[in-house]
């Protein structure tokens, strides 16, 4: 079973970290990415740049309509993600409370819909 | 189980009396059994959709069965392994026209099960020491109390699965419309199953987090057997003896969680007093004019004890003071003998603990009792402008009791009158039209 943890937290706390609590924030990311990659939940993961960089896009009428910034304005932003695989949703929470971020954000666990990919 | 056993049974010579005697015997197992052989064909079958049909199933093949070939040894143990076999039927029905991926790898994983087949995952370990393991409803009430479901649902889907409450039960006990429960409890169901929440009890670093949710269900089983919703029996006693049950088993599980002995307490006082709540006729008699000799000292006596041991340990929880209360009223040898100011001090403490409208309004009736009516009925009216219990018939009925006190009969009679349009019990709406004729008798 796969699941994807979705971090969200305020953007705006995130960027005023200082250089050494950005360092320490690092490690902490490193040494738990390393940690699921060796006990081997682990399947993906990212972080994402901020939403000043983010741009939304529709089709509307045959129309493309281009507009900047996120989908929706939100008190939490979405900063990164996980994709683990786990037994069930306990393992999967259990995997979600040792993310660093999860201590001043929250954690999305959301269980992926398997299908068939093209190889 | 709609079919009746004249129409099950095929072939053979069947003595009419004994086919209408195993039926009988059959519907009391269904009744005390069937919430039991559901959570172990869960844990067997992976499934609550397909562990219904197959406990349906399998009652099916007892009543036409049983009457011919004579009961099982252990029948609940027949009624499981006929289950899980029926189980199979059914998936191998549903695979052969399409196929289902996930169906198909259930039936397989059931099929490999069923060839190893030890009696033990039957029996769902009974024969284990550890209390945790023994009883596959524990596991079944962990799950449905799963932090990841609503806890409306979570309520739902245990009255549903552990109790066998019907759909339109639980939406009345929870004053919602019966469709509105029912896809309530698809959703949850359907969420154990894609989110994968397991089915098991949790590790011990998380069970405490885990009983509060667990706890507040069995409290509400037990008053759903205590003050059944709607119809004519007020008093289920498989329902408060299931939560009583329960509540053992939690505070067997949990001997260093003072709130589960609260609980357990909490219960059995206030269901020490069933045999003296109703009349033959089935009328409702309030604690004041019970003859407290019905009342059943061994289960007060467990009680008292009990809640000692939970107020102890300080600082005491909800149910506990709870329990606290029920044990004043326990103590008193009669009705005028009731500490009353003792019970309005507990309820100032429960009210801390948990506020609630409902506290509120029994603490305003503790109140009116310890310092009189009218106190009681201000307090009643400050509650009724917050607009928090609305539809609440009891808070009414409140009123018209302490009206009646002062011997002010025409507004007790509008209370009553009030309670009356709001009221879904049978014998609490007979008991309020008795009290709304004698009001208005005396109001001539």
């Amino acid at each position: 079973m796969q699941y994807l943890l979705l971090i969200y937290g305020k953007e705006s706390d995130w960027t005023k970290l200082s250089a050494a609590e950005m360092a320490k924030m690092d490690q902490e990311y490193g040494a738990f990415t390393q940690s699921i990659a060796k006990s081997g939940h682990l399947r993906g993961g990212n972080q994402l740049d901020t939403i000043s960089k983010a741009t939304t896009v529709r089709m509307r009428d045959g129309k493309r309509l281009v507009t900047d910034g996120p989908f929706a304005e939100t008190k939490e932003q979405l900063g990164g993600y996980y994709l683990v695989e786990a037994k069930d949703l306990d393992e999967a929470i259990g995997i979600a409370v040792r993310i660093p971020s999860v201590r001043s954000g929250s954690v999305e666990v959301r269980p992926i819909v398997p299908h068939e990919m093209p190889s | 189980m709609a079919s009746s056993p004249a129409t099950l049974v095929r072939g053979g010579p069947v003595n009419i009396d004994q086919v209408a005697s195993e039926k009988v015997a059959i519907e009391k197992i269904y009744h005390e059994e069937s919430a039991r052989i559901l959570a172990t064909l869960i844990r067997l079958l992976g499934s609550f959709d397909l562990a219904e049909e197959a406990t349906q199933e399998a009652f099916a093949a007892a009543l036409e069965q049983w009457p011919r070939q004579g009961r099982p040894v252990n029948p609940r143990a027949w009624l499981v392994s006929t289950g899980r076999h029926k189980a199979v039927d059914l998936l191998r029905r549903r695979t052969r026209f399409e196929n289902k991926r996930e169906e198909l790898q259930r039936l397989v994983a059931i099929e490999q099960q069923l060839a190893l087949d030890p009696e033990d995952a039957i029996l769902g370990g009974e024969t284990l020491s550890d209390p945790m393991q023994r009883d596959d409803r524990l596991r079944l009430i962990f799950t449905c109390c799963h932090p990841a479901l609503m806890i409306e649902a979570q309520v739902a889907l245990t009255l549903r699965t552990l109790c066998g409450l019907a759909t339109e039960e639980i939406a009345k006990a929870f004053l919602v419309p019966a469709p509105t429960m029912a896809q309530r409890l698809v959703r949850a169901k359907t969420k154990i199953k894609d989110a994968c929440i397991p089915y098991r009890i949790p590790p011990n670093d998380e069970l405490t987090e885990r009983l509060t949710a667990v706890m507040l269900v069995v409290y509400l089983v037990f008053n759903e057997g205590y003050n059944a919703a709607s119809g004519d029996v007020l008093i289920r006693r498989e329902l408060c003896a299931e939560a009583i049950r329960l509540g053992r088993l939690l505070s067997e599980l949990l001997p260093r969680e003072a709130e589960t002995r609260g609980l357990l307490a909490l219960m059995l006082l206030h269901d020490s007093r069933r045999d003296a709540r109703m009349s033959a006729e089935g009328e409702i008699i309030l604690l004041e004019e019970q003859n407290r000799g019905l009342w059943n000292q061994e289960q007060i006596r467990e009680g008292l004890a009990l809640t000692e041991a939970a107020l102890r340990s300080a600082p005491p929880g909800p149910y506990s003071v709870q329990a606290a209360i029920a044990a004043v009223h326990a103590r008193a040898k009669t009705a005028e003998e009731t500490d009353w100011a003792q019970i309005a001090a507990l309820y100032d403490v429960l009210l801390r603990l948990q506020p609630s409208p409902v506290i509120e309004l029994n603490r305003a009736v503790a109140i009116a009792m310890a310092r009189g009516a009218s106190e009681g009925i201000r307090l009643l009216n400050d509650l009724e402008l917050k607009g928090e219990l609305r539809g609440y018939h009891l808070l009414p009925a409140a009123r018209g009791d302490l009206s009646r006190r002062l011997q002010q009969w025409e507004s007790a009679a509008g209370a009553y009158r009030q309670a009356l349009g709001l009221v879904s019990n049978d014998a609490e709406r007979r008991f309020l039209a008795r009290r709304l004729a004698e009001a208005e008798s005396k109001m001539q």
